[in-house]
């Protein structure tokens, strides 16, 4: 191990010659640097073997800790409360416990005047989680120990997947402010509550315990940890409360309590009353391995014969095919795997590459699906188009995944009306709309937020190269698309290619990339029929707008031009006629109500108008558990039993405003709320009644 | 003359009211009120060699009330024809931008404003001086001064006697409307007249007395002469018969200068019937002129990609068809190289005054 050489060499800054020099080389070397210089002496072999020792995880980590996420006190905060909230998130739902977590953040004052939130360097995080707790023995070593944990050895989708992240976490604490990691954990209510004070020792990666007892706790069952470490809290673009409420859009399963530094409580609650399913674990499949894991799986098998270990420890691998291998690649099937030389197995990997294998399971992942994502941003992101689109699994090297995108567009109802009642005339080279606003793209790993690394990330590269012109959205060269949108794109794998440790960017496989891009364009397509849904009414609208506006102003012209003494009256009336009949007349209304599709033509969305709902209506309307479907299958839910279950949600539910059950009557009402929306203020007292009642459907929730 | 203002006005107001008519007679007949508006474009003029005229073409575009794509234009083209009757009535003269100043305002109930940009006011300003066939001065509507005169002339201008040739080196500044009910040319005794594209070419000139030996009038336009310069010069020619010869640098745009001189531009055809000048003379900077005068090389300027495109594009028009003009401009491109009026100052400062322009008129050495 050629790492094992120490390598800062402080005292000397000429260039060492190499540890296996010769003899004679080495010989001239210390002549020349002898005559040459008197400040730094040569080191022999023999001096340099001295040296070279064992170097700990922990300490590598402890000089590297920017690899996991700790490079600046900012960003070392989220990563704290990120790894703990993942543990607690990956605990309960492999316990198959809808997850209930509490996120605190305290400032801890090191001298005697409080500091302000955004002032201070040193805080408290709390997590404290329903989960199944952990057992007494295992505690110390999960909270500080690197690299100890049950992912790493699993094909198995979840959040954390190296057992570094808590451990880590408590390493940093430890490092800046000196405190132990303080964890309580509680199995069942008739199990006792544990107390630990962990720290670790950075040398030789064990855990030291500090204080071990048993204490009573209100909690039946969970887990609390208590990090004090060095951070700096501040809101915005990659903060905690960000990443939280990131969490919250997919999870929507989870109820999550924090309490922010400012000692305010922010509630996410839970809208999605179903645990995803849990994943299932899989072997791993013959492409995704590499020729050193291979040679190491060889000598680890269990099994007695190649044969026998290629169909036993690979998935998708039969008998039949595992002899087909061993022929092709002139290995005898009933050889032992421990006595295949490096050679051999060198053939055998790369028959295996060439060996048309069938893709591996996918049903070992779980996506978000299509419902609970609606119901996670329609809670979070005020909009008035919510859409969701799960694509069925794909393969990266031999690892199954599986891409979700979603879409939150518009301003809400009750934004949409505000800022025309203060609007001024506009003066020369000002313009309207705020419309340089560019979209928030939100990505997910395993539904954990990632933040940092935006540009690295596969799937911001796929949001900036789909064209999303195509769908009716502004876009500029090279930039993401303008407007009032978030885009959401999820990844769900048992291995997520991060491009780094401290899991930022999604690396850029092209069969990632393919699928992401397609997961955008779906969402892209519905948006656009939304758009241009939306157009067609308000363009219909404008159009009558247009010349009840300008006819006053011909009117009047034409008044002044003939002196002042011009039936005024009649003239408009007369215009006003023809004005309405060049525009269809009533008919236009009707027209638009036929033709506008209702949502069935938008599968997996919801349209939020000033008067209602309009889609997917019982994930926003909350409907409890029992009602909403199982989504292990990644097939997408025929739309017709969607809308049934819609109609029926809908009679059932309290009214909130005048809605009639009948969805068809309810969708005309809605198309006819976008003439509304559309008018320029014109038509603000017609309006102002149900954009209340939205407002206060809304509250509701 | 006088008699004749009044009068004349009322025609133009007549037609502003007339427009009104057309929107209460289309609305009583259940109709969409239209206007006709001839195109002012390439595809719509046409030269007449005849006359030595760009003309305007027959092609009309229909401006209907009732189309959402035209809606706003015809409403502003109402407000617009206000603005210019209230003008009328008043006996005012404004300038374009007050036009637009005059008619933007936010259309009631909506924040969307009858203009937004002065681009849109101006070109129907430009309709409809087409299609009521009024010329902008008729509209009372001016553009800036931006023209110099000095030499043999008297105008009368507002009851004020002004003599062109005592008024030093500075001249007279050129209004931009000069109709006969506006300036009265009452004496003019020049020989020729010499219109200068260069404002510090025309000083010279002007300080040097160029016109009082030579006895002409000299004009400057400064750049593209504006409307009143090219009507001041028309009518000096038309009524004192005074040749007019044009001084512009040798590059496609001076070119262009002159022709337009000669006989009108593109957007103005319509105008061009009171402005062309068909009997202009192009005096120089000619292409030949460099090697004639020994101009260095090193005065002249690399010709860019767009004084290419430009030239070929001349070399196109219809009015530059004569093979010495066909000759002058491929000269040009040949050499790949164009010289501003300034460049003579190489030779000498007053090169231009006392060796080129008396040589290039003893040799009688112009284009036509």
């Amino acid at each position: 191990m050629a790492t094992k050489r120490s390598s800062p060499r402080a005292e000397s800054s000429t260039p060492a010659p190499p540890s296996e020099a010769t003899e004679p080389e080495s010989a001239t070397a210390r002549n020349t640097s002898a005559a040459a210089q008197k400040s730094a002496p040569a080191v022999t072999a023999v001096e340099m073997g001295a040296r070279q020792r064992e170097i700990s995880v922990s300490e590598f980590f402890t000089k590297n800790r920017h690899l996991l996420g700790f490079d600046n006190p900012r960003k070392a905060l989220l990563t704290c409360v990120k790894e703990a909230v993942d543990n607690s998130l990956d605990a309960c739902e492999e316990a198959g416990i809808l997850p209930d977590v509490t996120v605190k953040l305290e400032v801890v004052t090191t001298g005697s005047a409080p500091v302000a939130p955004s002032q201070a360097t040193r805080f408290r995080i709390t997590v404290t989680d329903n989960g199944p707790g952990i057992v007494r023995q295992q505690i110390p070593r999960v909270f500080a120990k690197l690299l100890y944990g049950s992912k790493f050895h699993r094909m198995r989708m979840s959040r954390g997947q190296q057992g570094i992240g808590i451990s880590a976490a408590g390493m940093y604490g430890q490092l800046t402010t000196g405190k132990p990691v303080k964890v309580i954990s509680r199995t069942g209510p008739r199990a006792a509550a544990h107390y630990f004070e962990v720290q670790i020792d950075t040398k030789k990666n064990e855990p030291l315990v500090h204080e071990n007892k048993q204490i009573d706790w209100s909690q039946p069952q969970g887990t609390e940890v208590v990090l004090e470490v060095e951070g700096r809290y501040q809101k915005g673009r990659a903060s905690v409360d960000e990443w939280l409420e990131q969490t919250s859009i997919a999870n929507p399963h989870v109820r999550l309590t924090y309490h922010t530094p400012e000692g305010e409580q922010k509630n996410y609650p839970r809208t999605y009353h179903e645990l995803p399913p849990s994943p299932r674990e899989i072997k791993p499949h013959p492409y995704g391995i590499e020729f050193g894991a291979l040679l190491k799986m060889l000598q680890d098998t269990k099994s007695h014969t190649v044969a026998s270990f290629l169909a036993s420890d690979f998935c998708r691998v039969s008998p039949a095919l595992a002899e087909e291998i061993c022929k092709a690649a002139k290995l005898s099937p009933a050889a032992k795997p421990r006595d295949v030389k490096p050679q051999a197995a060198e053939t055998l990997y790369k028959t295996i590459q060439t060996t048309k294998i069938m893709a591996p399971p996918t049903n070992c992942i779980s996506p978000i699906g299509e419902k609970a994502i609606l119901s996670g941003l329609y809670k979070q992101i005020k909009g008035e188009f919510y859409t969701a689109v799960s694509r069925p699994p794909a393969v990266y090297r031999g690892y199954p995944f599986v891409i979700e995108a979603g879409l939150a567009f518009g301003k809400g109802p009750d934004e949409v009306s505000k800022p025309q009642q203060t609007a001024v005339p506009l003066a020369e080279g000002e313009d309207h709309g705020n419309d340089t606003e560019q979209a928030r793209v939100i990505r997910y790993a395993n539904r954990v937020p990632l933040l940092y690394q935006q540009s690295a990330c596969a799937t911001f590269k796929a949001v900036l190269s789909t064209t999303w012109r195509n769908y009716g959205v502004s876009q500029s060269r090279g930039a993401l698309p303008a407007g009032p949108m978030v885009i959401f794109v999820h990844m769900a794998s048992v291995w997520v290619p991060f491009t780094s440790e401290s899991k930022e960017a999604i690396a850029d496989y092209d069969e990632i990339q393919k699928e992401i891009t397609l997961a955008l364009r779906e969402a892209g397509r519905r948006l656009g029929i939304f758009l241009r849904r939306r157009e067609r009414a308000a363009s219909e609208f404008r159009r009558r707008n247009i010349f009840e506006l300008y006819i006053e102003e011909v009117v009047a012209a034409c008044n002044r031009l003939k002196g002042g003494n011009l039936p005024t009256e009649k003239l408009k009336e007369q215009l006003h006629k023809i004005a309405s009949s060049r525009t269809g007349g009533l008919k236009t209304d009707e027209a638009l109500g036929k033709t506008g599709a209702g949502p069935e033509g938008l599968p997996h969305s919801i349209i939020v108008t000033a008067e209602g709902i309009e889609g997917e209506r019982e994930v926003a309307e909350n409907v409890p558990a029992a009602a909403s479907v199982n989504l292990s299958s990644s097939e997408t839910v025929p739309p017709t039993k969607a809308s049934g279950r819609g109609k029926r949600a809908a009679a059932t539910a309290p009214a909130p405003n005048k809605r009639l059950p009948a969805s068809s009557v309810k969708r005309k009402a809605g198309q006819q709320e976008l003439f509304a929306e559309a008018a320029d203020g014109k038509k603000g007292s017609a309006r102002k009644t149900p954009a209340k009642t939205a407002t206060a459907t809304r509250k509701r929730k | 003359m006088a008699q004749a203002k009044p009068k004349k006005n009322g025609a133009v107001a007549k037609k502003l009211v007339g427009m009104a008519d057309v929107v209460i007679s289309a609305a009583q007949r259940s109709k969409d009120p239209t206007f006709e508006i001839p195109i002012r474009a390439l595809s719509n003029v046409s030269f007449n060699p005849r006359k030595g005229l760009i003309e305007m073409g027959e092609k009309k575009q229909a401006r209907t009330f009732f189309n959402v794509g035209m809606a706003k234009k015809f409403m502003q083209t109402m407000l617009v024809a206000d603005a210019l009757a209230e003008l009328q009535q008043a006996d005012l003269t404004t300038s374009l931008r007050e036009i637009y100043y005059r008619t933007k305002h936010t259309i009631q109930d909506s924040h969307e404003n009858t203009f937004d940009t002065q681009d849109e006011s101006d070109p129907i300003i430009e309709d409809l001086e087409v299609s009521l066939i009024a010329l902008r001065e008729e509209l009372h509507v001016r553009a800036e001064n931006s023209g110099s005169i000095v030499g043999p002339v008297v105008f009368g201008d507002d009851g004020d006697r002004v003599d062109c040739a005592k008024l030093g080196k500075g001249g007279y500044s050129v209004p931009s409307i000069v109709e006969p009910e506006y300036l009265e040319i009452r004496r003019c005794t020049a020989d020729f007249l010499l219109l200068v594209e260069k404002g510090t070419q025309w000083n010279r000139l002007s300080e040097d007395k160029f016109w009082r030996r030579y006895n002409c009038v000299l004009l400057t336009g400064n750049g593209q002469p504006p409307r009143g310069v090219r009507r001041l010069a028309r009518r000096l020619h038309e009524e004192y018969k005074l040749p007019v010869y044009v001084l512009v640098d040798n590059d496609p745009w001076g070119y262009y200068i002159y022709s337009v001189v000669k006989q009108g531009s593109i957007n103005l055809a319509f105008e061009s019937q009171r402005m062309a000048i068909p009997k202009a003379k192009f005096i120089g900077l000619s292409s030949a002129d460099p090697e004639r005068y020994e101009l260095p090389r090193n005065v002249g300027i690399k010709l860019n990609e767009k004084d290419v495109t430009r030239a070929k594009e001349l070399l196109n028009y219809q009015w530059f068809q004569k093979p010495a003009w066909q000759q002058e401009i491929k000269r040009m491109l040949t050499s790949g190289l164009k010289y501003e009026l300034d460049a003579l100052a190489n030779k000498d400062f007053q090169y231009l005054t006392k060796k080129y322009l008396p040589r290039k008129l003893k040799e009688k050495d112009w284009l036509d």
